[in-house]
């Protein structure tokens, strides 16, 4: 192996190793899904959110209105409202709205996906496939990443997709 | 000459009653029969109290097993996706980053969903955090009665096909050795503020 070839292959490694675990992106027209995730979930959990950051590139506005995934009996859209000192929760049932140009991110202490009933409880490092069905831009499956217990909440912010 | 003195003693009388209409107000508002509004002289809030529940272990927990530390505790529901798992996660960093001195402090997650928190789904979701942090549940009139005495709001709220969530506060409260109310740690507070907070708390004695 020349030098030259050794340092193109450890520039290749770099190159992979830096961008593995970075978030993840989908495309769908005009529609951009940035780092779909999720957190750990207990072994005795029967729910799970699913969050992300969904980017309308075009020039007029979709909506998310359908939801599902094999890995658990329904999926709502669903947003917490911190009300005072209380935290309240409520289903968003006509669907999200991401208007021309505009990005909506789901996240911990906002809007978020709502998994119910799940088949099983979500693993840390585990990918759960998730169906997005948006009234213009049609389907698309992107996979949630499973990340630590508690993970990505509202104190630390979260370590990527910002 | 007299009618300056005369004008004087008029302006003198002016000045003693408006001074004692502003004295006697101030009384009546402080000390006097309005006072009332401002509650206890001590200005601390009545929030805390006896209670009897069960821990994620299955054993009785009082509110004599947290007498002689200071205790963090917070209310929530093991199938909250969101406040619960990210607060819990936190106060296990708190833990985490006051090292040694975490040994002299409760941590406490009280549920507020007794109807699907037994002990044994409790004890399944502790085992995510930090093991120092104590899981509670009770019977719903045990957990009526706690919350009454902690002030705490809950409320189930139902969703589609017979599932429900519960709304709830969400503040993390931090009471003293005595079992005295010291204050609260907002949902969300700034990392540093939180650790003086606690590092106030433990010094109190």
């Amino acid at each position: 192996m020349t030098l030259h070839r050794a340092a193109a292959l450890a520039a290749i490694i770099i190159f992979v190793a830096a961008h593995a675990g970075r978030a993840h992106e989908y495309q769908l027209g005009n529609l951009k899904i940035d780092h779909p995730w999720s957190r750990t979930t207990p072994q005795v959990a029967k729910t799970g959110a699913g969050y992300m950051t969904i980017r309308n590139e075009g020039s007029s506005a979709d909506r998310l209105i359908g939801i599902s995934s094999p890995a658990a009996e329904a999926v709502e859209i669903h947003q917490s409202i911190m009300d005072g000192t209380i935290m309240r929760m409520r289903p968003v049932p006509d669907g999200l709205k991401i208007g021309a140009r505009q990005s909506v991110k789901l996240e911990p202490g906002g809007y978020h996906l709502m998994l119910m009933q799940l088949r099983a409880p979500f693993r840390q490092g585990e990918r759960v496939p998730v169906l997005l069905r948006f009234e213009k831009g049609g389907e698309i499956t992107v996979e949630l990443e499973i990340e630590a217990p508690g993970g990505g909440g509202q104190h630390h912010g979260h370590n990527q997709g910002r | 000459m007299l009618r300056i003195i005369r004008y004087g003693a008029w302006a003198a009388v002016a000045v003693l009653a408006f001074v004692s209409l502003g004295v006697g107000l101030g009384w009546f508002v402080s000390d006097g029969p309005a006072g009332w509004k401002r509650g206890r002289a001590s200005g601390v809030p009545d929030i805390g109290g006896p209670f009897t529940m069960t821990n994620h272990r299955g054993e009785r927990f009082t509110e004599r097993n947290l007498l002689g530390k200071p205790s963090l505790i917070f209310f929530g529901f093991t199938t909250c996706p969101e406040v619960c798992p990210t607060t819990l996660n936190d106060i296990s960093a708190w833990l985490k980053e006051l090292g040694a001195d975490a040994d002299r402090l409760n941590a406490v997650f009280v549920s507020v969903d007794p109807e699907r928190d037994t002990a044994e789904q409790l004890s399944g979701y502790m085992s995510l955090f930090d093991p120092r942090i104590v899981g509670l549940t009770g019977t719903p009139d045990q957990l009526a009665a706690m919350a009454r005495a902690y002030r705490i709001y809950y409320k189930r709220v139902p969703l589609t096909e017979g599932d429900y969530t519960m709304d709830h506060s969400a503040m993390v409260y931090m009471m003293g050795a005595d079992g005295r109310f010291v204050g609260t740690i907002d949902y969300p507070e700034a990392p540093d503020t939180t650790m003086a907070k606690l590092r106030q708390l433990l010094k109190r004695r």
